[in-house]
């Protein structure tokens, strides 16, 4: 179920960007699974997996998107857990995670790329 | 199973009630069947306000039990209802129709009658008492004709009755035989000061006077004056007056006691010992009929705490009364006056220590023992400020400050004031409800254990008010709860923040007020003039909602969108599994079977599992983020709207179904709950808001559990405000009362903003109401006196928002825009989210549990019936 499919090869065209309003997300079907996109203020795309690491529902796309400090994060419309937009770790709480995903603007257009490797707890700022 | 024992109360005044009260709160009904008999028509109602009564809006402001009932099915209370005979033997009274009633146990509570000296003429038409609601409603009648009156009697109910009279509109005179106003509590110094100030508002006292007479009016009857006692034969002057009120005293209604043969006072009252337990021992007696160790107290405050020990003894208790703090402070025709302890300095080697200032009208003094280190009691006339920190230190014993004048000087005089931190633990400051200085510490400090078992850190005076109850009788020592809050967050360094979140240092309050000020369109624009960052799930939602308020936009409408909260922007209710839940709107309740039917459809058609709310709704729920504008055009078809079951906006208002169909209905409540839900329908506000309409005192809709609560009278209508259910309940509190319509929804509407406008974010209005400096007592000024003067801009904003209203379901689907974000994946439009699952239970679908579903996934929009 995961995504596989990494390297340049992998990336996969979700929408154009002005289909994300900003400061929102949007949910994607990437590599067979939800990827929620996110655009913030200053037109910077993040992909995160869709769904919230704590209850398991596909929603995260659907989340207020803000800042704690330089952080871009989302918080989950269920129980607002911050995610940073970055690395898809909860702020609160570095041991909850949703996998992160290579996301860019190419001509206008949003593509979502490899998963990424899970980053160390410590790693997390 | 044990014999169920009968409790007979014979009196529903103030302590009457609070004896039942306890009797509830405490358990006592659970073995006990409790009567109340009260002789008024009128059940309990608070008789140390009854000189408000002349500026509230009837009785029923000052009932301490304004449904008429008390909830729990064990107690029965009968009014209008007087007890003539006490058999002890056969352990019944008999009743004023002749009924007898059996008791178990036997509560006197039957209060005290004023004295009325025995002066020639005292029953002429036009003399008064001043004890109940009726004998104000004859004072205010008797005024209509009248041009003056006056007092007998200079003491604190001869004060009050003084003021009434004065609110009537009367030429008012007081007329005193000891030799200034309350004897009792004050010194000639202090009696002097009160002089001055009560003739400075029109009042004029006759005090070191007797009086001769009443006499008769120029045509022979009624009133024409009071006679003064003259030197010697010679008769006094004549003080002109059409009523007469005589407040001179009162004396303890024993009667029933004495023909029983139970023992009394030498000077009056039922003898009762430290458990309040009469010479019999199943009958007791409490308040003002009652003389613990022989000695009656009129203070309804030791009432109280006679009414907590008799119960608590009948639940098997040690409780003991042993004597109250007879310390008195209240505002006497606008004057603060206060006296506590030994103020007469009757200790031996007791000095006093005197600061008077006749310009500023101030007298304050203070009496210390003999070494000058404790305080043993003091008087405080003209400013009463320091009454608060002053009474724990004589309750305490603790010891006073070197310069203990300090105490009393005027601010900028001496040092610094000692101030609460010089207070013990162990200093009572609540004297209403017994709350110590260490309490409130440690309910800020520590925290209180909540009703969910958790321990809950109070954050405010409101808090501190609501857990440990401290200030929530008389209110006097609220400025010291304040005080103590405060010196204890300095202590820990803590600055009491009211920010919002790390975007903005302002509260809910300061936003709306700039939003009003610049004009702010956008969260953008704000966060950019008085913010910092991108903002956060916590101050977004909030400017959203200010600005909802303010501009009555559709809340998708441009930048808008992204600052809503999950249901906010799916116009829906997100549930466990990332689904929605649709509750249309169904105003006050009230349906057609059409409608029904297509409700059924709907629910049937889509697969949603469909349950009844509390709020008199149907909610569907289980509706996939994209199925949501499909639904909606099927309500809109069908003259639906979606509802607000979501969002800090107006849910519900429920309501009976009145005097339509119900034998009992003296209003048409229902229409009256529709008309309010239409109105008020989509107005966004710091929290969710609730209302119900009864149609008449049963109260079956359950308005006092809502943030605002309209009860049917026979004249109109009952506004009730700032009630709510939850974890943990409110009653509504009585706003104002008999309103026509028009006048019910102008309140409503002042009141609504004036909420929206100040609150706190996530603050219902029942904390909202406590949070302000005077309570309801403020928002009665500012909603009904319109002491602000906002009440036509207040009224104004709701006009703007009813004008604005539309269907934000209906506009949604009309805007391509706005749709947009209504689909399962940008990508993959007609891809349902597959892990999306359901499972089927008492016939209908229930969320999948991930954990359990291990199981193929489903693909598809179908519902799975069938699969366990």
């Amino acid at each position: 179920m995961t995504g596989g499919a990494g390297g340049p090869e992998g990336w996969v065209p979700v929408c154009r960007i002005e289909q994300i309003r900003r400061e929102t997300g949007v949910a994607a079907w990437v590599h067979g699974e939800a990827v929620a996109v996110f655009r913030t203020h200053d037109d910077e795309v993040h992909a995160l997996g869709n769904h919230d690491p704590r209850t398991g529902a596909s929603v995260l796309a659907r989340g207020i998107v803000g800042s704690r400090g330089d952080e871009p994060f989302v918080a989950s419309p269920l129980h607002k857990e911050p995610f940073g937009l970055r690395h898809g770790v909860c702020l609160d709480d570095p041991t909850v995670r949703t996998p992160s995903f290579e996301a860019r603007v190419v001509d206008g257009v949003v593509e979502v790329g490899a998963r990424r490797p899970v980053p160390a707890v410590a790693e997390v700022p | 199973m044990e014999q169920r024992q009968r409790l007979v109360v014979v009196g529903h005044g103030m302590v009457g009630h609070r004896l039942v009260q306890a009797a509830v709160e405490r358990g006592l009904t659970a073995t006990h069947d409790v009567v109340v008999l009260g002789e008024e028509t009128r059940a309990a109602y608070d008789r140390v306000a009854l000189t408000s009564y002349f500026g509230a809006d009837g009785p029923d402001a000052l009932s301490l039990l304004p449904g008429g009932a008390y909830d729990d099915p064990a107690v029965t209370l009968r009014l209008a209802t007087t007890v003539t005979g006490l058999d002890r033997q056969a352990r019944t009274v008999t009743l004023g129709d002749g009924e007898v009633l059996g008791y178990d146990q036997l509560v006197l509570a039957t209060g005290a009658a004023p004295f009325v000296p025995p002066v020639p003429g005292h029953d002429r038409d036009g003399c008064f008492v001043y004890r109940t609601i009726d004998d104000l409603d004859a004072i205010r009648e008797a005024s209509l004709t009248a041009t003056g009156g006056v007092v007998v009697g200079g003491g604190l109910l001869g004060l009050e009755a003084a003021n009434a009279l004065v609110q009537l509109g009367l030429r008012t005179h007081v007329v005193e035989m000891a030799p200034r106003l309350m004897p009792v509590q004050l010194d000639a110094a202090a009696g002097s000061t009160l002089v001055r100030h009560v003739e400075q508002l029109g009042v004029t006292v006759h005090a070191g006077v007797r009086t001769e007479a009443v006499e008769a009016g120029p045509d022979g009857t009624g009133v024409g004056g009071l006679r003064l006692a003259g030197a010697g034969d010679e008769p006094g002057p004549l003080v002109e007056a059409e009523v007469v009120v005589f407040s001179a005293g009162i004396r303890p209604r024993d009667q029933l006691a004495r023909a029983s043969g139970l023992e009394v006072a030498e000077r009056g009252g039922v003898l009762v010992d430290e458990q309040c337990r009469t010479s019999d021992p199943r009958v007791w007696a409490v308040g003002e009929c009652a003389a613990p160790g022989g000695r009656m107290y009129g203070l309804v405050a030791p009432g109280y705490a006679m009414a907590e020990v008799v119960v608590d003894a009948l639940l098997g208790g040690a409780g003991r009364f042993l004597g109250a703090d007879m310390s008195t402070k209240l505002k006497l025709l606008g004057v603060d006056v206060a006296s506590f302890g030994d103020a007469f300095a009757t200790t031996e080697g007791a000095l006093e220590l005197v600061f008077s200032d006749a310009v500023a009208g101030t007298y304050k003094k203070l009496v210390v023992t003999e070494d000058g280190t404790r305080l043993l009691g003091g008087i405080l006339v003209g400013d009463a400020a320091a009454y608060g920190v002053l009474r724990p230190m004589v309750a305490s014993g603790i010891a006073l400050p070197e310069n203990p004048e300090e105490l009393i000087l005027p601010a900028g005089r001496g040092a610094p004031a000692t101030g609460v931190g010089a207070l013990p633990d162990e200093a009572q400051v609540c004297s209403c409800n017994d709350v110590s200085k260490g309490e409130i510490v440690g309910a800020v400090r520590d925290g209180v254990t909540g009703p969910d078992g958790e321990p809950h850190r109070c954050e405010d005076v409101a808090d501190v008010k609501r857990c440990t109850g401290a200030g929530t009788t008389c209110g006097s020592c609220v400025g010291t709860v304040k005080a103590i809050v405060e010196d204890h967050f300095a202590s820990v360094g803590k600055e009491v923040d009211r920010s919002l979140c790390e975007h903005f240092a302002l509260s809910r309050q300061e936003i709306f007020d700039l939003v009003v000020v610049h004009d702010y369109r956008t969260f953008d624009a704000l966060v950019e003039a008085h913010g910092s960052g991108r903002g956060c799930d916590v101050c977004k939602p909030v400017v959203a909602s200010v600005l909802a308020s303010r501009f009555h936009g559709h809340v998708l409408e441009g930048a808008t969108g992204s600052l809503q909260d999950t249901n906010d922007a799916f116009l829906a209710n997100i549930q466990r599994n990332g689904t929605y839940s649709v509750v249309p709107r169904i105003a006050g309740g009230e349906i057609t079977p059409e409608k029904l039917i297509v409700l059924g459809e709907v629910a049937r058609d889509f697969g949603l599992y469909t349950k009844i709310t509390g709020g008199q709704r149907i909610d569907l729920f289980g509706a996939r983020v994209e199925q949501l504008p499909v639904i909606w055009q099927r309500l809109v078809d069908a003259g639906f709207e979606s509802g607000h079951a979501y969002g800090k906006s107006l849910r519900t208002v429920k309501s009976c179904v009145g005097s339509t169909w119900c034998r009992y209905g003296v209003q048409d409540s229902t229409s009256m709950a529709i008309a309010l839900e239409l109105r008020y329908r989509g107005l966004r506000s710091p929290h969710k808001i609730k209302g119900g309409v009864s149609g008449c005192a049963r109260e079956c809709a359950e308005a006092r559990s809502k943030d605002f609560g309209v009860i049917a009278t026979e004249k109109g209508w009952n506004l009730y405000v700032g009630g709510n259910g939850g974890a943990t309940p409110v009653h509504a509190r009585l706003l104002a009362g008999d309103l026509d319509d028009e006048t019910l929804v102008r309140y409503l509407d002042r009141y609504l903003m004036y909420y929206i406008r100040t609150a706190d974010r996530l603050q219902r209005t029942a904390p909202w109401v406590e949070s302000l400096d005077g309570g309801l007592d403020r928002v009665r000024a500012v909603v009904v006196d319109d002491e602000l003067g906002l009440g036509a801009e207040l009224e104004a904003d709701m006009a703007d928002h009813v004008d604005a209203y539309f269907d934000e379901w209906k506009a949604t689907l009309e805007d391509p825009e706005k749709l947009a974000r209504f689909v399962s994946f940008v990508n993959a439009p007609d891809l349902p989210d597959p892990s999306i699952s359901f499972d089927v239970e008492r016939d209908q679908v229930r969320p999948r549990d991930p954990a359990a579903a291990a199981g193929p996934v489903d693909l598809g929009a179908t519902i799975p019936v069938g699969v366990r």
